[in-house]
């Protein structure tokens, strides 16, 4: 399989320097916070940060919750004290218990599970149906003995599913901003080019930030750009996953359809307009196939566009620029 | 047409269609005029399960199944048929 293009890591990371010390004088902050689960983005972002500004005007945060598969914090904890910055430790279970996420979770697990209560742990998966041009979600449970139950979900189901899911990201993008407005500093938000441009994000969840400094990053550069920053190898060696649902899931299973080395590659080629033909030899897959895969790169565009949409307006309010 | 073609019409078109000066024929495609999502599919299959009392299997959600209005309706002839002789 194909890579791809070689970039100059010590020069990008100096041109996000710099940028990040611009953005964040032009939006009159002092600092930025950046919530860190110990993934590689998050990583890669605050060591960013740091680099933009140095250690001490950069606020990290761990913020747990009992289904992350990212342990309890440690890995964060590792990475701020790598990188020297201040950091604070807050499980949001409690939060999110309050907030109902957790029994709405079991109430539509229990429809598809009749047994499901304390001790199983429940991840959602993607297949491909109508031919694969569609996407179905399939619930994968397993009961406390280990054996493992799957269903496909209703469409109501599926939402409410989601829908108490997000409670976790828009309750941690709430304490990132409640230590930014405390210590006037700006948010960072940490997607890849992948989860930026197919979506992979919860609006006014981990879609919310002032600066997105990694969002035109392939994942593989992400890897990359962790290595020549000279991030722990308890970081640069995870495998990335949604750090969201209580049983163990890879990004690609719920949401990219492919891993991400191949996923780069398909959506390089798309923005590259590369044809199929180059995509299925750089994949060492056929041509309908490579074909499926930009077809989807595009669908899931179409589909995702309102989560990138600011509000809007029935008519332009004059004197009020948009954006900054 | 038949009084469950115009449900079925009737559900996507509420549903997906928000310009009501979008037409539908029994023949065009919901995939390539992309009326339809993943999410719509799975809201188009619960539909027909609890308005038509069938089960769609993860097998049969295919596009000769499911990618037109004809199909949907020949789809739903088979699958009461067979509910009706099982």
């Amino acid at each position: 399989m194909q890579t791809l293009p070689p970039m100059d890591y010590a020069a990008e990371a100096d041109r996000i320097a710099e940028s990040l010390r611009a953005i964040t004088r032009r939006l009159h902050r002092r600092g930025l916070v950046v919530a860190m689960s110990g993934g590689i983005d998050s990583s890669v972002s605050a060591a960013l940060a740091v680099r933009a500004l140095g250690a001490d005007r950069v606020y990290g945060l761990l913020l747990p919750e009992r289904d992350s598969t990212l342990g309890d914090g440690s890995l964060g904890a590792l990475l701020a004290r790598h990188l020297g910055i201040r950091y604070e430790h807050q499980n949001i279970s409690p939060a999110l218990a309050a907030l109902g996420c957790y029994d709405s979770q079991q109430q539509v697990l229990r429809r598809s599970f009749p047994g499901y209560g304390e001790g199983w742990k429940f991840k959602l998966a993607i297949s491909s149906a109508m031919g694969g041009r569609v996407s179905v979600t399939r619930v994968v449970a397993e009961d406390p003995s280990g054996q493992r139950h799957e269903a496909r979900l209703a469409a109501e189901d599926y939402q409410q599913l989601v829908a108490a899911t997000n409670f976790k990201q828009r309750v941690r993008k709430t304490l990132e901003y409640y230590h930014a407005d405390r210590l006037n500093y700006a948010v960072v938000g940490t997607p890849n080019r992948l989860e930026y441009d197919q979506g992979f994000f919860v609006k006014l969840g981990d879609g919310a930030a002032d600066v997105k400094p990694i969002a035109h990053l392939y994942k593989t550069q992400v890897y990359e750009m962790a290595r020549f920053l000279g991030l722990p190898d308890a970081i640069t060696s995870t495998t990335p996953t949604t750090d969201t649902f209580s049983l163990a899931q890879g990004q690609d299973e719920f949401y990219f359809g492919l891993p991400y080395p191949q996923m780069d590659l398909v959506l390089w080629h798309v923005n590259e307009g590369r044809d199929a033909t180059a995509l299925a030899a750089a994949l060492g897959c056929d041509v309908a196939a490579a074909e499926a895969h930009m077809a989807a790169v595009h669908a899931k565009r179409r589909t995702t566009a309102n989560l990138h949409s600011p509000p809007l307006l029935v008519t332009e309010v004059p004197g009020i620029p948009v954006p900054l | 047409m038949s009084s469950r073609k115009e449900k079925v019409r009737g559900f996507i078109t509420s549903m997906f269609m928000a310009d009501a000066s979008m037409t539908l024929a029994e023949s065009d495609s919901l995939l390539q005029r992309q009326i339809v999502d993943s999410t719509g599919f799975l809201e188009l299959v619960s539909f027909l399960e609890s308005e038509f009392g069938i089960s769609v299997d993860y097998d049969e959600m295919l596009p000769e199944n499911l990618d037109t209005l004809a199909s949907i309706d020949a789809f739903l002839e088979r699958k009461l048929g067979q509910k009706g002789s099982g």
